[in-house]
């Protein structure tokens, strides 16, 4: 495969602008606030100032609490080059590639999860356990949705699956709905975890992070952001349409994840954090979602 | 899938699901009105294409009734004994709700043996029906109020009837106006205990019923 096909074209442009998503929410939450906004770069400038400074370890943490914002990109890295963009095939594919998609963004999140643990801060370990708790009924979603698009489509990879999912199956909409839910629970969105807290106690994810700095901390947030744009990306990939040529499918899809951006801005800008107790519920009514559209397309 | 019929069904095994989440009775009394009015939406596309004016009466007696009067009875005896929701069911929300994915499952298994379940006019509704009753029976027997129960009792009747009209298609219209009939007298019936019984013990909890002496 040349090194100018667009799906390397994609993923170059997803490394490139995936820092933009967030400022794109925080202008339209702004936008509903009646306020300005940060600058539209403001991610990039931050990145650049952390990547200039130092790191500074405590002698309590070992070699996990270094690997964790490592692994953290790599993976999330890694699973991007799975995910077909608009309807252009990955440049990495083959059948069930969509269950090392999930096993990806897992691995991360053990590590991130590990070296919260490695710190032996309370906030840390509490952040830690809260993760974990929602990860185990995301994943499962994610998994049981991916698995009724396969036998829906009858295709293995996800650079079959996605272009030929059609929105007007109502299994798909069903599925579109869980993975919504699920984009804004593995994010640390807004019904879910508020991004913009300041007390530890009501932080889920970016309590588990506090105790990085300087490039690890750059590597937290733009895997993060990478995070995002390859959620944004898997739900736009559900409902774009079919194009022939593959540039324009490549704009198309691109348009796509900033429209999916701009969806989680109008959420978090109508809807307050949720009850810590009520999140699983949120997460077990998604899961209930794929559950149901598997059983219709299994019958 | 593509069919009139398997959207409908669709949406009445979402709306029972949601009923096994919800904790406010204002939102199970709406979803139960929605659901007369699936049954009734239900009825008439069973018969298409020849709309006789036979079923279209029926249908829209099912819709007063199971759509509207039914959750406003409930809704007026809610608010006369002053409950919002229920608090603490015997099976939790999400419990029952990863419960209900189970019997959707089973329900989907036990249709497709049917010898009417194969049928292939009917496509989701015969499943979707049997879903509908397991639900029923389940709120019944999982919930703590007797508000909750009865909409449970109304969700199995609802079944009942997405059963009947699929599978033997022209019911006499006696036996409909009967089972109807038989519904509104339950309803009453329970509305007036439940209220009596909130009145006696500012309750409605079923479970308290247990240790009470003649």
């Amino acid at each position: 495969m040349s090194a100018l096909s667009p799906a390397w074209f994609e993923i170059g442009l997803a490394l490139l602008l995936a820092p933009l998503l967030n400022s794109v929410i925080a202008r339209i939450k702004a936008a509903f606030a009646g306020r300005q906004g940060p600058p539209l770069l403001q991610p990039y400038f931050d990145l650049a100032k952390l990547l200039r400074k130092g790191a500074v370890y405590s002698s309590t943490t070992t070699w996990i609490f270094r690997a964790g914002p490592i692994v953290a990109l790599a993976t999330t890295a890694a699973a991007l080059l799975l995910l077909p963009t608009g309807r252009v095939a990955a440049p990495v594919a083959f059948p069930a590639d969509f269950v090392l998609l999930a096993y990806l963004l897992a691995l991360g999140r053990f590590f991130t999860i590990s070296a919260a643990l490695d710190t032996g801060s309370s906030f840390e370990g509490m952040g830690a356990s809260r993760e974990a708790h929602f990860a185990a009924l995301a994943e499962p979603t994610l998994l049981l949705g991916l698995a009724a698009l396969a036998r829906k489509t009858g295709a293995l990879s996800l650079s079959q699956i996605l272009p030929t999912t059609s929105l007007l199956a109502p299994e798909v909409g069903l599925v579109a709905v869980a993975l919504a839910v699920i984009l804004l629970c593995e994010n640390a969105r807004m019904p879910f975890d508020d991004p913009t807290t300041h007390l530890e106690l009501t932080m889920v994810h970016e309590v588990m992070v506090l105790d990085h700095g300087g490039p690890d901390f750059a590597f937290v947030q733009y895997a993060s952001a990478l995070k995002l744009w390859l959620w944004s990306a898997l739900l736009s990939g559900l409902f774009l349409p079919a194009s022939g040529n593959a540039w324009v499918a490549g704009a198309l899809s691109v348009a796509g994840v900033f429209a999916v951006a701009c969806g989680v801005g109008v959420v978090e800008s109508g809807m307050a954090r949720l009850r810590l107790l009520r999140v699983p519920q949120l997460l077990a009514t998604a899961l209930a979602l794929t559950a149901v559209a598997l059983i219709l397309v299994v019958r | 899938m593509d069919t009139l019929l398997d959207r409908l069904m669709l949406l009445l095994i979402l709306s029972d699901l949601t009923m096994l989440a919800l904790r406010r009775f204002s939102a199970a009394l709406g979803l139960l009105a929605l659901q007369g009015g699936l049954l009734a939406a239900l009825a008439l596309a069973a018969h298409q294409p020849d709309f006789t004016g036979r079923a279209v009466l029926l249908a829209l007696m099912g819709l007063v009734l199971r759509g509207v009067l039914f959750p406003w009875l409930l809704r007026r005896t809610a608010r006369r004994a002053g409950i919002v929701e229920e608090r603490r069911p015997f099976v939790g929300f999400v419990p029952s709700l990863l419960a209900g994915i189970g019997l959707l499952a089973a329900a989907m298994a036990i249709g497709a043996r049917l010898p009417i379940g194969a049928l292939p006019t009917l496509g989701l509704v015969v499943p979707a029906s049997l879903f509908t009753v397991f639900t029923g029976v389940f709120l019944v027997v999982a919930r703590r109020k007797a508000l909750s129960q009865c909409v449970g009792y109304l969700v199995l009747d609802n079944g009942i009837y997405g059963f009947g009209v699929a599978t033997v298609g022209n019911i006499p219209a006696l036996v409909e106006l009967g089972t109807l009939l038989d519904a509104l007298v339950a309803v009453l019936v329970m509305a007036i205990a439940m209220y009596r019984l909130s009145e006696e013990f500012d309750h409605m909890n079923t479970d308290q019923l247990d240790t009470l002496r003649g």
